[in-house]
């Protein structure tokens, strides 16, 4: 199909719009047009990954039409290994938070489904453009939904979470904007494949840097401006805080991968010290953070954090691995192999992925107590296990992978990440492994308070165990996370040329005079 | 001195004008001397005039004539002008009609000084000499202060109008004042004289000197029109105080037409002097954006909130002209269009929720209005999200096509303060939405509408929206008329 991509984005747009128009009213009927809609998507999507060439690191799918023309500005649609799995896992989380939502959502559910819908084409708008201003006009109106969801479904203060996560992300992203506009006059274009040639001296690059960092490090988020977060997921009904977590922080790991390194790499190699440090203190510290939490939403919205800086640092850390020597030649600093840059980019990956799932499984978890109990505080549970048995194996399965448990998809990222870091330098390793303890401390002990233990609360003898859709849903999550976990390859396969090629961009020096 | 040559032939240049003349005094006659049933086609009649006006000026696009010896120019910018200018009238009528009639303030005068008020704006827009410049300014500022007045038994609205009357007349001193010494230094009220007078390069010191006096004052002129900072002191207070339908009016073609002065005077006239005007638009245009979007901030009643923020807006309009290049000149104009789609939308959805006896002009007053009526809320929602510039609408093209000049020119540093500003007044635009999505009614609306509202209303949210995804036709059209 030479329109995937596009269909794949408008589909779900449109079909979230006629779901607007069948009304609230109808809710059974606007419940099946969006799963079925999402259902497609998700199978539509399949063919990325089934026709996709492995062996090459150029745009595939690739569309392209005149969109602004005084600017230059191209409706311009492809995929590389980069973008290609985070487009499915969209597809996939979607299904997810739809049938998540099914029984749940009492309150306006025609906007509900409509909402995730136009969410899902947007978000893949964000991960095919390869115009940087359709990028950011789907960057943008990704906000928009969720600013949504969030304020009209959300919890006792949705309005303050709301505002904090659109207006904080909303000032991340206008830097961006700016700096856009001036590689644009600088080169004529705002093709992401012309702004990774544009020639750039070192101060041009540190600005335009710091613009994108401003707007990735909110999206993802890292430490220091990630206090939108947990406020946007203890608010977000489930599917909002799922979408959040599995999708939404990804966007901002993509653009690392996708700007950051490659528009900017002389600076990101003179940065990458901040970054990392940055990175360690998301790990370790949020990692404690989460440790003292009451509530469970929380403590896994801190855990998100802390799982994020492993992707963060396993993209910063390359540049203490490698370097360009001046043959071009790549050449390791302090007798690196090779590979281990390759673990550390395409760990962050194989994490963004896995966060992705097991994120979702998590707040999934989380968000079938809170239907039962209307409670996110860890202590008003206890004994769970009793009533709810099917349900906390799957709980359990999913806190193990949240620590980091090695057969799970956690476990393969997260020692990528640590084993290339390792190679940079052994305290970022030693540094980044703490959370295997500090993860397994905070998950475990939730685990024990809210399942194990005694009943401390005669209303969790009562709770009815899931029912067969909670059953399908976490199923289907279980199999994705040890899948990843046993067998990541074709995951690592599928991306490896675009990371491949991706080293080779972020190590080769811009600035004009140098070389 | 000025010999005034009259030729016949040129009349058809002017068709518009003088249809729109000829109309507003049939309607007049009409309204005069019918029978108190058939009273009720002069809205009718002020419409199909408007529309046959914007048709004639259409018929012209493309022409260019100055014509009766210099005084007056038409050109594609003031063909284009003019059609926009009925164009968005006859939206902004059909939107005033309804509110007039459920406040008990239809009186056919209103039409009339409304259109009264646009032909002062054809002439301004085609204005190619001080006097006729000026005299269009004041056809359509009287006419203006004078439907603010409409509302007669409101004191706000006494109050508005003249505060108005006032203040603007002081502006309109001013701006004589500066064109005095402008005719005086150079012994010529024709711009196209003005303009080859100020590019000579035999300027004496003493002569420059006088040009750039006369200069400020022509500047503050156009700013008090504008509403821009620190000459915005009548615009909160007018805003809130008008009819909701009058305050409608005002925000949007006025401004239009104030570009066009400002293009005939600065742009046409002083280009040579650009250096001059660019430096103090650009301090009017950072005061603008800072104080549109901080002081609305705490605003309760949505008419002064909204006139904060044509202030910001104003500032990014200003902005435009600052570049001193004809494409940062195109978004300028561009970024004017846009905004008066949104403003006529932000006003029709006001007007929307007013009912006999309840004035809706309170923030509060959108509690709940997504689940009472979701597709009022969500073209509401469209505005709000476009004057806040977020992608995919209008709005959002409107600033990076300013931002994108700005920064060509080598001012990044002022991109960066304008959108540090746009996120900050994205808070207030966002507290609508709130309003609306989060909030649940505390008290009843209703949302009454005739089918005619119902369906522009309809339409011109859905231009923001669509506009967006294609603005290319619009840009482009833009720069076209420089």
């Amino acid at each position: 199909m030479d329109s995937l991509l596009s269909i794949l984005i408008w589909l779900p747009i449109l079909g979230g719009g006629s779901v607007l128009l069948i009304g609230n009213d109808r809710g059974s009927l606007a419940k099946w047009t969006s799963a079925v809609i999402s259902v497609l998507v998700f199978i539509l999507s399949l063919n990325l990954f089934l026709d996709f060439d492995t062996s090459t690191s150029a745009m595939q799918f690739v569309e392209k039409a005149s969109w602004i023309s005084q600017f230059n500005i191209f409706y311009h649609l492809g995929v590389d290994g980069i973008s290609m799995p985070l487009i499915i896992l969209t597809t996939f989380s979607t299904i997810l938070v739809i049938i998540a939502g099914w029984e749940v959502i009492q309150n306006r559910i025609a906007d509900y489904m409509a909402a995730f819908l136009m969410m899902e084409g947007i978000i893949i708008g964000v991960f095919s453009a390869m115009d940087s201003m359709l990028y950011y006009v789907f960057w943008e109106a990704s906000l928009i939904p969720m600013l949504l969801i969030i304020g009209v479904w959300g919890g006792q203060n949705r309005v303050y979470a709301a505002i904090k996560f659109f207006l904080y992300t909303f000032l991340g992203s206008v830097f961006m904007l700016v700096s856009l506009i001036y590689m644009y006059n600088l080169g004529g274009s705002f093709a992401i494949s012309d702004m990774h040639a544009l020639p750039l001296t070192l101060a041009q690059q540190s600005w335009i840097f710091w613009a994108f960092f401003l707007a990735f490090a909110v999206k993802v988020p890292m430490f220091p401006v990630h206090t939108w977060l947990p406020d946007a997921h203890v608010q977000a009904p489930t599917g909002g805080s799922v979408i959040l977590a599995a999708i939404m922080l990804k966007m901002g790991g993509y653009g690392f991968f996708r700007f950051s390194l490659p528009i900017t790499p002389d600076a990101s190699s003179y940065f990458a010290f901040v970054v990392i440090v940055l990175s360690l203190i998301a790990i370790v510290y949020i990692g404690f953070v989460a440790l003292v939490q009451k509530d469970m939403k929380k403590l896994i919205a801190y855990s998100s954090i802390s799982h994020m800086g492993f992707v963060t640092l396993g993209v910063f850390a390359l540049f203490s691995i490698m370097k360009m020597d001046s043959n071009g030649e790549l050449i390791s600093i302090a007798g690196a192999s090779i590979e281990s840059a390759y673990l550390g980019l395409e760990g962050a990956m194989i994490q963004m992925v896995s966060h992705g799932f097991i994120s979702a499984a998590m707040f999934l978890v989380v968000g079938v107590l809170y239907d039962r109990l209307h409670s996110r505080e860890i202590s008003t549970y206890g004994g769970v296990v009793n009533s709810m048995p099917k349900f906390t194996g799957f709980a359990v399965l999913f806190a193990m992978a949240n620590a980091g448990l090695p057969g799970t998809s956690g476990f393969v990222g997260e020692f990528m990440v640590i084993l290339g870091a390792l190679q940079a330098n052994f305290w970022y390793a030693f540094l980044a492994a703490m959370t295997l303890i500090v993860g397994a401390a905070y998950t475990l002990w939730m685990v024990k308070r809210v399942f194990w233990g005694p009943v401390n609360n005669p209303e969790v003898n009562s709770l009815s165990d899931i029912n067969a859709r909670e059953f399908s849903i976490l199923a289907i999550l279980a199999v994705a996370v040890l899948w990843m976990g046993v067998y990541p390859q074709p995951v690592i396969e599928v991306m490896h040329v675009s990371i491949a090629n991706l080293l080779e961009q972020a190590l080769t020096t811009k600035i004009p005079g140098i070389l | 001195m000025m010999n005034f040559n009259f030729n016949i032939s040129e009349l058809v240049f002017v068709m518009p004008e003088l249809f729109l003349l000829a109309a507003i005094s049939s309607i007049l006659l009409f309204d005069l001397y019918v029978k108190e049933e058939f009273k009720k086609y002069t809205y009718h009649l002020s419409q199909a005039a408007l529309l046959v006006t914007g048709l004639l000026a259409f018929n012209l696009i493309g022409e260019s004539a100055t014509i009766f010896s210099g005084t007056f120019v038409l050109d594609t910018l003031g063909s284009t002008f003019k059609v926009f200018i009925a164009g968005f009238s006859i939206i902004a009528l059909v939107y005033s009609r309804q509110y007039l009639s459920v406040h008990g303030l239809l009186r056919n005068e209103y039409f009339i000084l409304a259109l009264m008020s646009i032909l002062g704006m054809l002439v301004m827009v085609s204005g190619h000499s001080l006097l006729t410049l000026y005299l269009g300014l004041e056809i359509m500022s009287l006419s203006l202060y004078a439907l603010i007045a409409t509302a007669r038994d409101r004191a706000f609205a006494i109050e508005a109008a003249l505060k108005y009357f006032v203040l603007g007349a002081i502006a309109s001193g001013l701006l004589l004042y500066g064109m005095s010494m402008i005719y005086g230094i150079t012994g010529n009220l024709d711009i196209a004289q003005i303009a080859s007078f100020a590019s000579l390069a035999t300027l004496e010191p003493q002569e420059t000197l006088i040009l750039n006096f006369g200069l400020v004052f022509l500047v503050i002129g156009v700013a008090f029109k504008l509403g821009a900072v620190p000459f915005h002191m009548w615009v909160p207070d007018v805003y809130q105080g008008s009819p909701t339908s009058v305050t409608m009016f005002l925000s949007t073609v006025p401004k239009l037409a104030a570009v066009a002065l400002l293009v005939r005077l600065l742009i046409d006239g002083l280009s040579d002097f650009q250096h001059y005007w660019a430096d103090l638009f650009m301090i009017l245009a950072v005061l603008s954006i800072a104080v549109g979007s901080l002081v609305a901030l705490t605003q309760v009643n949505i008419k002064r909130m909204l006139a904060y923020s044509t202030i910001s807006h104003i500032g990014f309009v200003l902005l435009g002209f600052v570049t001193g290049v004809l494409e940062g000149y195109g978004s300028a104009v561009f970024y004017v269009f846009a905004y008066i789609l949104m403003s006529l939308a932000a006003f029709g959805s006001i007007i929307v929720l007013n009912r006999s006896g309840f004035e809706a002009d309170q923030i509060s007053d959108f509690k709940g209005l997504s689940k009472h009526s979701p597709w009022f809320a969500l073209i509401m929602l469209v505005v709000m999200l476009s004057m806040a510039g977020v992608p995919p609408f209008i709005g959002f093209y409107s600033k990076l096509f300013i931002l994108q000049q700005v920064v060509s020119e080598g001012y990044v540093i002022l991109a960066v303060i304008a959108v540090i500003f746009a996120v900050i007044s994205a808070y207030y635009y966002l507290q609508i939405i709130k309003t609306m999505y989060f909030d649940d009614a505390d008290k009843e609306i209703v949302v009454s509408a005739p089918f005619d509202l119902k369906a522009v209303l309809s339409v011109n949210g859905v231009l923001i929206l669509v506009i967006g995804l294609m603005p290319s036709y619009w840009m482009n059209l833009s720069v076209s008329l420089f």
